[in-house]
């Protein structure tokens, strides 16, 4: 058993509150819990309270925003009833994909999307009891002034292990953060750093309301890649996801042809990797053998994991690769385009 | 003040309870060292073995990753909840089927497993019953009577399911 330190909680009804409840010094947002409270279990933070969302109906809501072309997801909403949400299985597969992988039902259940895009980063000297840690005499990110990853290194290296932080970038997505002094919006691709004990982008007192995921313009194909010892439940050991926009037009006429790659690379350190994709692909088909092999290549060459997670490192390279060129054959498209 | 008791009203199988509380307490921690409902049971604690599943509003979550006052308002199932005089047809296979061994995790198991059957409402498969329990770790079993049984229960259930609906042969519920 693993009781965790006293603190108080405050359940707000309205963003507003929330925000006004966060200012307070030592507050942290609550959302589904599911990450939050094996870390405070395991005495990885101390907050003095925690600002509950449970109560806030405006965090869970979706809108379809024709006019600015893209899809408004609050951050409330369960990874479960998001997998349901029409809008968000025909629009974004890989996403609905991505989500569906996430832990088991019962966390889906209650986890949310805005909690998993701040899920802390993960590391194998650090999701351990405080017991176990101190026998190592802590870590960067844990009472410590050592890294056991990298020998000498001072900047921890925690690992992103959000399966659905990789799809959203690849998407293009934002947030919407709310504070007392106002609103901003972030692309989530300058969200993070690589600083494994700060890595999320967000100001003490900032609440992320929503996701915003841009409409696709026109034919793509995309694919999310993940890699852990038990399917049921594990993080991800090795994630990628995939984004091909494909040209209009008649087959021949380069109707169908690659017209831009966006390949994003999770589960490595504390932000995401985007993927340098060779120009040569441009043009070509995604169901190319050749062009498969150049994906997955550019994948194997810059993504180099570390011992920072379970599994042998190298093994976790080459998996990459193999992984990543299999989702080259298999890549998603939207289900309004499949009796095609 | 830090850490005082807040008082949390919610329902637990289908009866109003209220119960002075910490805001640290899990819903765990309440059902069993204050309601007495040690049917759910204590595990990892850390959300990774699941028999500390309850349901909540109707779905299946972990109860040590849930804060008592998240319930606050909300309808709370545990397996003393599940049955009555006689026993829920899936615990009834898991029974027949000889599906448990130490038993620890069998109230997560009908919990998940209730949930796949009252949300389908139909026969299911193999599949979609391992889907179901992906969260149900059993250290004992190989899970293949557990497996078993589940899709034997959801045989009887479709069938009550296709008998209480009207207009007969609609399928829905």
């Amino acid at each position: 058993m693993l009781p965790m330190a006293s603190f108080d909680v405050v359940s707000p009804e309205t963003v507003e509150d929330a925000v006004r409840a966060l200012a307070a010094p030592g507050a942290r947002l609550l959302a589904g819990g599911t990450d939050l409270l094996p870390t405070l279990k395991r005495r990885l933070t101390a907050p003095s309270r925690l600002v509950s969302l449970h109560r806030v109906a405006e965090l869970r809501e979706v809108r379809v925003d024709e006019e600015a072309r893209m899809v408004r997801i609050g951050a409330g909403m369960t990874l479960a009833r998001l997998i349901r949400e029409p809008a968000v299985a025909t629009r974004f597969p890989s996403l609905a994909h991505a989500l569906g992988t996430v832990a088991s039902p019962q966390i889906r259940n209650s986890a949310t999307l805005g909690g998993n895009v701040h899920l802390d980063t993960r590391c194998r000297y650090v999701d351990q009891s405080a017991f176990w840690r101190e026998s190592l005499g802590g870590c960067l990110k844990s009472d410590g002034d050592t890294c056991h990853v990298v020998p000498k290194g001072k900047r921890c290296v925690a690992a992103l292990s959000a399966d659905s932080v990789p799809v959203l970038v690849a998407l293009g997505a934002s947030l919407r953060l709310v504070s007392a002094e106002g609103e901003r919006i972030v692309p989530l691709e300058e969200y993070y750093s690589s600083d494994g004990v700060r890595h999320i982008g967000a100001a003490p007192g900032e609440l992320c309301t929503e996701v915003q995921v841009p409409m696709a313009n026109g034919l793509r194909r995309t694919a999310y890649v993940k890699w852990r010892p038990r399917a049921s439940i594990d993080f991800p050991l090795v994630s990628v996801a995939l984004r091909f926009d494909l040209q209009d037009g008649e087959d021949g006429e380069g109707g169908g042809a690659i017209a831009a790659a966006h390949v994003v690379a999770g589960a490595l350190a504390a932000k995401p990797r985007r993927i340098r994709i060779p120009e040569a692909v441009i043009g070509r088909r995604v169901d190319e053998a050749e062009v498969a092999t150049m994906v997955a290549d550019a994948a194997f060459a810059q993504c180099k994991p570390l011992p920072n997670l379970p599994y042998d490192p190298d093994y976790r390279r080459k998996l990459t690769r193999v992984l990543t060129r299999r989702a080259m054959a298999n890549l998603l498209r939207p289900p309004a385009e499949r009796p095609r | 003040m830090s850490g005082q008791s807040v008082l949390l009203s919610m329902r637990v199988n289908d009866a109003v309870v209220e119960v002075a509380v910490k805001p640290h307490h899990t819903l765990l921690d309440v059902l069993r060292d204050r309601l007495d409902l040690t049917g759910t049971k204590q595990g990892c604690d850390t959300g990774d073995c699941g028999v500390c599943t309850v349901q909540l509003d109707g779905e299946p979550v972990l109860s040590c990753l849930v804060l008592a006052i998240q319930a606050e308002g909300r309808e709370v199932r545990t397996i003393e909840g599940i049955g009555g005089a006689e026993p829920h047809p899936v615990q009834d296979a898991l029974d027949r089927h000889d599906a448990a061994q130490c038993g620890y995790c069998m109230p997560g198991i009908v919990l998940s497993a209730e949930h796949l059957l009252r949300t389908t409402g139909r026969e299911v498969d193999r599949e979609e019953v391992a889907q179901a329990l992906a969260g149900n770790l059993c250290r004992c079993t190989g899970y293949v009577k557990i497996l078993d049984a589940v899709v034997d229960a959801s045989q009887i259930t479709a069938k009550d399911t296709a008998k209480d609906s009207t207009p007969p042969g609609s399928g829905s519920t």
